[in-house]
């Protein structure tokens, strides 16, 4: 497997004054599924459509199996691409759609059509052929735009947030089908979404981009556990941010959080100036409730605030006078607040876990 | 940013172009050489004669300051300004009240009134103004009336303004109807919950709703008619507009410099409109979102009624218009004998040789609806779809969208002007039918562009880049996709050419020659020397042709329907 399949280096884009990308380096292995997850605008569509020749680099060098594709228009590429609006030719059979770039390869029509029931069979729906795409549904007709993506077996599979159109349960169903059908065909993928619990569902490395810049590369967990930056911590999954100071006089691994002195494991105090304002980023799961032995360190007592019930768990909003004017978010489960029979303005013990804290200035 | 800003700049990166690209960025450029010497040096032509003497030497502004020395000649700008604006007094409030009838109340005979309001478009504009001789001529039926209002007589600013309402009406119409179908139910259901008068409502959100339509609606009249030469021809008598001055100037006394200046006057009011329109479509777009819910009139008897009765007598008036000229065309010798004959067909037709000219306008028409649909829709196809040819396609863009600001008359004496210079190596083309056509083609073009974007940009933007990922090139996706659902589109502006070269007069009346004559100018000619039942009746004839060719079209469109669009169908 060649680890440099895809190469991006320097990318940079310029619309007018506005700098959409900027300084993207990024290598894709061969057979890798990458997901582009970022907030609108953040340029991860517009670094899609520039592998894809779409849209024309500012500066920046493109490489796709050991070839230089910087300057080659879209046709002379080698990928297959699926839009969010599926972008099936509304007045040509499914037949027809599928077989669009076999026909134009001189493929046998006998061929072609073997492969087009084939493809139709490889993405759940065998038979379809002679409907149009009117007549099926969104996420029928966007199985169709991938077997007409992967017809020409292209060497590269574009995706442009393909399931943002769909029902929520049909999107859950589709994404699980791509990612076998990828790891089927082993086919280098990248995809665009805006919905990270998808980019976790299907990725086998994640780029967290904003603002025209990646922020991180990584597998899911390395992004949720391990952000790199600020951004990250903030844009993948809920998290609580406290303000904090080092503790001037203690040692190296200990902050102040409002009153209290709390021990971090993580090594990243390394290096942040003492008195500098901090950020601590604390996931709500991972603010424990229990078990807590007595003799712990990192504990404090806290006043639920507010329960907000999710479903599975409850989000609790709670306060101490130990940590000033910082309110914390904690997950926990229904049946421990039942259990422990916490209701708002109840009082409990909690712990911040030394390895789940991350600082940033 | 800063480092990257001092490190020396880096030639921006350009993608090789693919063959299949280079075709399209020709025949974009083909595109815009037509457009260039059919639209723009005509009108740089028009602008250099304004310049120069009699003599072709460079006069500065002298021929703008004689002309500001003419008083008649300023009589007639006022004339002309005047006039139209009362039209669009006129026109405005009239074509509002049917259009709120059609879109705001539940009368019957929608469909029906809808068709009937658009009868006008099918005939020449001085169709109306034949009519209101007959109504109110010097030997008109109704010429009592007339003395009864105290106005001695139909010819001059009277007759002009009537029938010019007449003429703008559906125009004027279909705007309005429009911006009010554009209307947010949910507005209404909102203001029904706070108890809000009708009244009210209507001051508070109709009429806000339909700003832009009336700003719109009442430059479009306007221009129509400042710009209108048919119908002062016929009924103006010695009322001398901006429109007959510049035929007299250029056609009577050969005075070209001033007949430029003319031109460039009506140039004016138009480029407005052109430039205000433009501003007010792009506000336009933001009113209705897509979660707007689409307001549906509720029964009212009282108020149903009254809009019935209304939208019954406009009816009426505008079947009288057509009626008087049927009739009339029909009738022996107006007034004293109405027994009906052929006389004026056989005399026009024969006698007149206006056969040979209604030849001459089915084959002029037939040109500009064949050339025009490709023409147009290619333009719009390469500007839409492709990429790429920055330059030549913002020229082409803006080439698309000028001939709405240029008056038909303008054009036409543009086209002289440009033509007819000996040094010109297109000058062979002067007095043909082949410049007839296209001269057609370029005076309609802007609207057929519009209509063919609009179906356009109703594809998925990304067909291409899926044809292009899939290593087809595009003139194999314009054939076998885009091309197929464009087909209604495309009938609908082969219609509009087709009816629109039918009944122009402003833009070919100084182009043709007498081989070439077209039925419309025959029935000025035939006005003119006096023979005005036989005009009523090749304006009757031209009437016929469109209503024919329409209902050839829209065989057509349902024939095109069933073979293309049968995957619409679940």
């Amino acid at each position: 497997m060649n680890p440099n399949y895809l190469r991006l280096a320097g990318i940079r884009k310029d619309f007018g004054s506005f700098t959409a990308l900027e300084g993207v380096d990024l290598d894709i292995a061969q057979g890798e599924f990458v997901c582009f997850l970022g907030p609108s605008g953040c340029g991860k569509t517009t670094l899609l459509r520039i592998i894809a020749g779409l849209e024309v680099q500012t500066a920046g060098r493109i490489e796709l199996a050991g070839r230089d594709i910087s300057r080659l228009p879209p046709a002379e590429r080698d990928y297959g691409i699926v839009f969010q609006s599926y972008a099936l030719f509304p007045n040509l059979s499914i037949a027809d759609n599928v077989a669009y770039g076999l026909v134009n390869r001189k493929v046998p029509k006998a061929q072609a059509l073997a492969r087009v029931a084939e493809l139709l069979a490889l993405v759940g729906l065998p038979g379809c052929e002679a409907k149009y795409p009117a007549q099926m549904s969104g996420g029928q007709q966007q199985r169709i735009a991938l077997a007409r993506a992967l017809a020409t077996s292209p060497s590269l599979l574009l995706l442009d947030e393909p399931l943002s159109a769909l029902d929520a349960i049909v999107r859950v169903k589709l994404r699980q089908e791509i990612r076998s059908l990828q790891r089927k065909l082993g086919v280098t993928t990248v995809m665009v979404t805006h919905d990270q619990e998808e980019a976790f569902a299907v990725a086998d490395r994640i780029v967290v981009m904003n603002q025209g810049t990646i922020e991180q590369v990584g597998t899911a967990l390395e992004v949720y556990r391990d952000p790199a930056t600020l951004f990250v911590a903030d844009f993948v999954g809920r998290i609580n941010a406290l303000p904090a100071t080092l503790h001037e006089g203690g040692s190296a691994d200990q902050i102040r959080i409002g009153e209290q002195v709390f021990r971090c494991e993580h090594g990243s105090l390394h290096g942040h100036a003492s008195g500098r304002d901090l950020r601590v980023y604390l996931r709500p799961e991972d603010v424990l409730a229990r078990p807590i032995a007595p003799g712990d360190s990192n504990v404090f007592e806290a006043e639920i605030d507010k329960i907000d019930f999710m479903g599975p768990y409850c989000l609790v909003r709670v306060s101490s006078p130990r940590l000033g004017s910082s309110k914390l978010t904690v997950t926990l489960s229904l049946n421990y607040l039942a259990e422990a029979r916490l209701e708002v303005g109840s009082r409990l013990p909690l712990r911040l876990p030394p390895d789940r804290m991350r600082v940033f200035s | 940013m800063t480092d990257l800003a001092l490190a020396p700049a880096l030639p921006p990166v350009h993608l090789k172009v693919h063959w299949t690209e280079r075709c399209a960025h020709f025949a974009l450029a083909l595109v815009a050489l037509a457009l260039l010497a059919f639209l723009a040096a005509p009108l740089g032509a028009i602008l250099l004669k304004a310049i120069e003497d009699a003599q072709g030497r460079f006069a500065g502004l002298a021929n703008f300051i004689a002309y500001a020395k003419t008083p008649a000649l300023l009589e007639s700008l006022w004339n002309s300004v005047w006039v139209s604006a009362l039209v669009t007094v006129v026109t405005l409030p009239a074509a509002f009240g049917f259009a709120y009838a059609l879109t705001r109340s539940r009368m019957r005979f929608k469909a029906l009134a809808r068709t009937i309001t658009l009868v006008p478009l099918l005939a020449p504009s001085l169709l109306a103004a034949i009519s209101l001789i007959y109504w109110f001529g010097n030997q008109g039926t109704l010429k009592s009336w007339l003395t009864a209002l105290g106005i001695a007589q139909i010819y001059g600013a009277p007759g002009i303004v009537l029938a010019e309402v007449f003429s703008t009406f559906p125009h004027a119409l279909m705007i309005l109807i429009t911006s009010l179908t554009a209307a947010d139910a949910r507005l209404y259901e909102a203001a029904d919950a706070m108890g809000t008068s009708a009244r009210r409502k209507f001051f508070t959100i109709t009429l806000p709703g339909a700003k832009y339509g009336l700003i719109s609606a009442a430059l479009v009249t306007f221009t129509l008619v400042i710009t209108d030469f048919g119908i002062p021809k016929v009924i103006g008598g010695s009322f001398n507009v901006l429109a007959t001055d510049v035929f007299k100037l250029v056609i009577g006394q050969q005075d070209f410099p001033k007949g430029a200046v003319v031109a460039l006057l009506l140039l004016a009011p138009a480029v407005l409109t052109f430039a205000v329109d433009h501003w007010v479509s792009r506000k336009q777009t933001a009113m209705l979102t897509a979660r707007a819910v689409p307001y549906r009139p509720k029964r009212a008897p009282w108020f149903d009624g009254l809009m019935s009765a209304y939208a019954l007598c406009m009816c009426a008036l505008i079947l009288a218009m057509l009626g008087m000229a049927v009739f009339a065309s029909f009738a022996s010798f107006w007034p004293y004998d109405l027994r009906p004959s052929l006389r004026h067909y056989a005399m026009g037709l024969v006698d007149a040789e206006v056969g040979e000219a209604f030849v001459n306008s089915l084959v002029m028409a037939g040109g500009t609806a064949l050339g025009g649909t490709l023409l147009v829709f290619a333009g719009a196809y390469l500007l839409e779809k492709t990429q790429g040819a920055r330059p030549v396609r913002s020229l082409l863009r803006l080439l698309a969208m000028l001939p709405m600001a240029v008056p038909g008359l303008v054009l036409g004496l543009g086209y002289i002007f440009f033509f007819n210079a000996p040094a010109n190596p297109l000058g062979g083309l002067y007095h043909t039918l082949t410049l007839l056509t296209i001269c057609s083609i370029v005076h309609f073009y802007t609207t057929g562009h519009l209509t063919a974007v609009t179906a356009l940009k109703g594809l998925d933007p990304e067909f291409e880049a899926v044809s292009a990922s899939l290593k087809v090139p595009f003139y194999k996706t314009f054939w076998r996709v885009t091309l197929p659902i464009c087909t209604p589109a495309l009938v609908d502006i082969a219609r509009y050419f087709f009816i629109n070269a039918m009944t122009t007069i402003s833009a070919v009346v100084f182009l043709y020659s007498p081989e070439t004559k077209v039925a419309s100018i025959a029935i000025l000619n035939l006005d003119e020397a006096g023979e005005i039942g036989a005009a009523a009746a090749m304006a009757v004839l031209i009437v016929a042709a469109n209503t024919v060719a329409t209902l050839l079209f829209t065989v057509l469109s349902w024939w095109v329907d069933r073979r293309t669009q049968a995957w619409k169908q679940p």
